[in-house]
């Protein structure tokens, strides 16, 4: 089938997509978006988290076709190394990043986060990244920069 | 970059067909479906490949594809090369596979009866390391106390699943870019696989994703490789988390007996451990993880007399080798139990106790060897007693977060008891028994528009741990640069060893300083040639980007840089020996001591558990980047506590029946508690600025001190790592150790395959 959708601003097309397709797929795959990672395409990691509309989704969860016509937010349309967004600069501040294979879905999830709660707690900031798995980090500088994120 | 983010023109997809079953001979393979189906470009069997059927780390016992007989569940039987991912994995399915049943082994005891099934010709031990120091038989004791332990097979589970990309190329060798620990290993392996020189197989590192060890082994490498040169295009392999589970080792469960002995007044007088390893179907790293938990049986402490036998076998269930700790977690996690009960049964201060008997320069471990290298585990606890512990909270009233179970939010504080435990251990830093693993850097310094720039050039693995930044560090402090860039890691520079062992900091920081120091010298030899300078006159020096004589500025370095300095070094570490036929030796090069204090609440009546807060205190010999050192110690400790509460890789009849982040569990964000941490400063004679690799050492202590922990809150002997639910509130009982199994017949103290067949990999490294 053919998708169109918006994608980080721009309309995108995609041909020849299957209708098995996750939105994952869609956006590494036909559209060559890679900064939205594949770990575990069971919806437990959170690493393929996007804005699909501006609701934070794991977009191994959703089928490609349901993105028709509507709005994706990948990691790569929050910012990128020249113009990082304030949490992908906090991220890296605080040491945040190991491996950085889970980074992108945390950056979502932190920036979904700052927008509902602007200068949230360590336990909200728990449970609102309780989604995403970090097998690196322990965890404890990414409240750091979520913290930081805040700050600015 | 990641590995599972290549991609290349033509490229066409790989997928694996595994066995179903842990032991099988193969009576027939077709393949012919799956090759007839449109877009797929070949399907590979055994009898396919160019080169040799065997590879491994240690020994080359492991087939690319299976033969006749499969081993473990997941083995790779065929392979396909496809026009897409989803094409691929149709016409795995495909293929047909005809298997024959066999009996397994599937538990550890149970493959060194006479009678087991053999999974390979010389039988099911894989190696005995038979240690004896001084008397264990015949020193008095006043107390003993006895005690068994099991731990369970722990999964890497890196978020970034195994991935590569085979390009052919047009001398008839191949490109490899790929996720991997140590580039040079994998080509070795890779090269008798395909049947080509060295010279024709180029590995590249493709961004890891994490590894832990689960990169040490070679996974898709060879498979992609052989269809490349089959179908003269680019293959790309990128496994899903379940094949992921198939496609690395694991960590070793372990059972281990273990008696310690000591006088009245608190010193320990014998340790005697009977150490027991699944190594699973084949050999990969598991002699030498065997070789450090013998090390390591009887703690960070002076035990004039310690008897450990320790065994590692062959099973049908999934290779373990690698991870994080390397055989020191399993050994810390019963001898730190040990020293606890001891107290107990001394009516001592558990920390008097480990204080009383900790390990310090010259120290005499049980294989004999002295400990001639920074040794401050007295000033380790003690740093440690100091961290403050966590305020009290009321036990009603909290955050639903802040309770055992914590979203489940299935708990108001009834029945909530906290609980303490401390643990102490020790790792061994680069790698031990002989090898020489010695790392390779080439730096080299240029002029640019912008100024000064410094390249380096490293095999050495960056996998997230931070190896890179502190690199660049060694460079911008040894040769004043700022602008430094790393040359992408590949074969093309002199192998590095492997990023593991928490090795990298001492071993490529002690090239790359090295390295520097060799461009440094040519500088100054260029200047003085300018200048005609002789012996005798005054000694030229480098700072601030001028060369200056008795601090008067010469001449700038970037004048001197028509053509750039490029030198090349190898940092070897001091020479170890192997075990000798009672286990002595000088084995190891250097030690990382660490302690952690865990505090935790424990919901009594639905077994919930919810870690307070973590207290590491961690021998770091030197800090080189205080961000990249806690992040590595907080990491590990929450990798350590996955083991203490959650993490088990559940097998039945060898299937692996949770390899999913659905139904294996690792530590999320609400799990992992507030880690506070200090360092002890005692620099490491011979290692560049007196560094210690920190990669490990904290998960080495982290499980014990966990459970410690939940033991003192509980009351309960919980001697199984990880502690469930079940075992919090006494519906399962404590593991029953039994006898232990007799010592096996052997060879000797090396691995058994090592007097039957041919080494590979790291031995032909050296």
């Amino acid at each position: 089938m053919k998708i169109t959708c918006w994608v980080n601003g721009t309309q995108r097309v995609a041909e020849d997509v299957a209708l098995t397709e996750s939105l994952l797929h869609l956006l590494r795959h036909h559209l060559g978006l890679r900064g939205t990672k594949n770990a575990c395409e069971q919806g437990e990691c959170g690493s393929c988290a996007v804005y699909l509309d501006g609701a934070l989704v794991c977009s191994c969860l959703v089928l490609a076709g349901q993105a028709e016509g509507r709005a994706v937010t990948t990691v790569e349309g929050l910012g990128d190394s020249g113009h990082p967004d304030r949490v992908q600069q906090a991220f890296v501040e605080a040491g945040a990043v190991q491996c950085g294979f889970c980074t992108p879905g945390l950056v979502m999830a932190s920036h979904d986060l700052l927008q509902r709660v602007p200068v949230p707690d360590d336990d909200q900031i728990r449970e609102a990244l309780a989604g995403n798995l970090c097998r690196c980090t322990g965890y404890q500088k990414i409240i750091e920069a979520v913290h930081l994120a805040a700050r600015r | 970059m990641y590995a599972s983010d290549l991609s290349g023109e033509g490229m066409l997809h790989g997928a694996t067909r595994r066995s179903p079953l842990a032991h099988a001979r193969i009576r027939r393979v077709d393949v012919s479906a799956a090759l007839a189906m449109p877009g797929v470009a070949a399907v590979m069997v055994a009898a396919d490949l160019p080169g040799k059927n065997r590879f491994g780390l240690n020994f080359a016992d492991q087939p690319v594809l299976a033969e006749d007989i499969v081993r473990y569940a997941g083995e790779p039987i065929a392979i396909v090369a496809a026009e897409s991912p989803q094409l691929a994995r149709d016409a795995v399915v495909r293929i047909l596979v005809d298997l024959e049943p066999l009996e397994g082994v599937f538990d550890m005891q149970r493959a060194m009866a006479p009678d087991a099934p053999r999974l390979h010709e010389f039988g099911n031990v894989l190696r005995h390391v038979h240690l004896l120091h001084g008397d264990p038989a015949g020193a008095p004791v006043d107390v003993w106390v006895e005690g068994y332990y099991e731990t369970a097979m722990q999964d890497h589970a890196a978020l970034g699943p195994e991935a590569g990309l085979a390009v052919p190329a047009e001398d008839g060798g191949v490109d490899l870019h790929v996720t991997t620990q140590w580039l040079h290993v994998d080509r070795e392996q890779i090269t008798r696989c395909l049947g080509l020189p060295e010279t024709k197989v180029r590995i590249h590192l493709a961004g890891v994703g994490g590894a832990f060890g689960s990169r040490e082994d070679i996974h898709m490498q060879v498979h992609a490789c052989v269809l490349a040169l089959r179908t003269g295009r680019p293959v790309k392999f990128s496994y899903g988390r379940e094949e992921s589970f198939l496609g690395h080792v694991h960590r070793h469960p372990s059972r281990i007996w273990i008696s310690h002995g000591a006088t009245e007044d608190g010193r320990l007088v014998t340790v005697k451990a009977r150490l027991l390893f699944d190594g699973g179907a084949y050999a990969s790293s598991s002699p030498a993880v065997l070789g450090n938990a013998v090390t390591f049986a009887a703690g960070p402490y002076e035990v004039p007399n310690v008897q450990v036998e320790g065994t590692v076998v062959y099973t049908n269930n999934p290779p373990c080798g690698a991870m994080r700790g390397f055989g020191a977690p399993q050994v810390c996690f019963a001898h730190e139990a040990q020293m606890d009960k001891l107290a107990r049964a001394l009516a001592m201060d558990p920390i008097g106790l480990r204080l009383r008997n900790a390990l310090s320069r010259d120290s005499v471990l049980p294989t004999g060897q002295v400990l001639r290298g920074s040794a401050p585990v007295r000033e380790v606890i003690q740093q440690l007693l100091a961290l403050p512990l966590p305020e009290p909270e009321s036990a009603k009233g909290r955050s639903p977060l802040r309770y055992p179970g914590g979203t489940g939010n299935v708990t108001r504080g009834e029945g909530m008891r906290r609980g303490t435990g401390i643990a102490v251990g020790y790792k061994n830093i680069a790698f031990s028994e002989g090898f020489d693993d010695g790392a390779t850097a080439r730096v080299t310094l240029s002029v640019t528009p912008a100024g000064l720039e410094a390249e380096i050039h490293t095999a050495a693995v960056e996998m997230g741990q931070g190896l890179y930044t502190l690199l660049a560090q060694v460079v911008r402090t040894e040769l004043e640069v700022d602008s430094v860039v790393m040359h992408p890691a590949d074969t093309l520079v002199g192998t590095a060893g492997s990023t593991s062992a928490s090795r990298q900091s001492m071993m490529a920081g002690g090239a790359v300083q090295m390295a520097c120091a060799s461009v440094r010298a040519e500088i100054l030899k260029r200047a003085a040639n300018r200048y005609g300078r002789r012996a005798g006159d005054t000694e030229l020096d480098l700072s601030g980007g001028w060369v200056r004589a008795a601090a008067t500025p010469i001449i700038e370095v970037a004048q001197l840089l028509d053509e750039p300095v490029s030198c090349e070094a190898v940092y070897h570490h001091r020479p170890t020996q192997h075990f000798d036929e009672n286990g002595q030796g000088d084995v190891h090069v250097a030690f990382a001591f660490a302690a952690e204090r865990a505090v935790v609440e424990v919901d009594e009546e639905l077994g919930l558990v919810r870690v307070v807060q973590v207290a590491a205190s961690i021998d770091v010999g030197k800090v080189l980047n205080p961000i990249g050192l806690t992040g590595q110690i907080e990491g590990g400790t929450a990798q350590g506590l996955g083991l203490a509460v959650m993490e088990q890789v559940q097998l039945k009849d060898g299937v692996i029946l949770n390899p999913s982040f659905t139904d294996y569990l690792i530590p999320t964000i609400l799990d992992v508690p507030p880690v506070v941490t200090t360092v002890v400063e005692d620099p490491e004679p011979g290692s560049p600025y007196g560094v210690k690799g920190i990669g490990e050492s904290s998960t080495v202590v982290s499980t014990a001190a966990v459970v410690a922990a939940l033991r003192d809150a509980t009351g309960r002997d919980l001697n199984r790592a990880p502690v469930l639910p079940d075992d919090l509130i006494g519906l399962r009982p404590p593991a029953e150790g039994g006898l232990p199994p007799p010592v096996p017949v052997v060879p000797g103290q090396e691995a058994v395959p090592y007097y039957f067949s041919e080494g590979s990999g790291q031995q032909n490294l050296m």
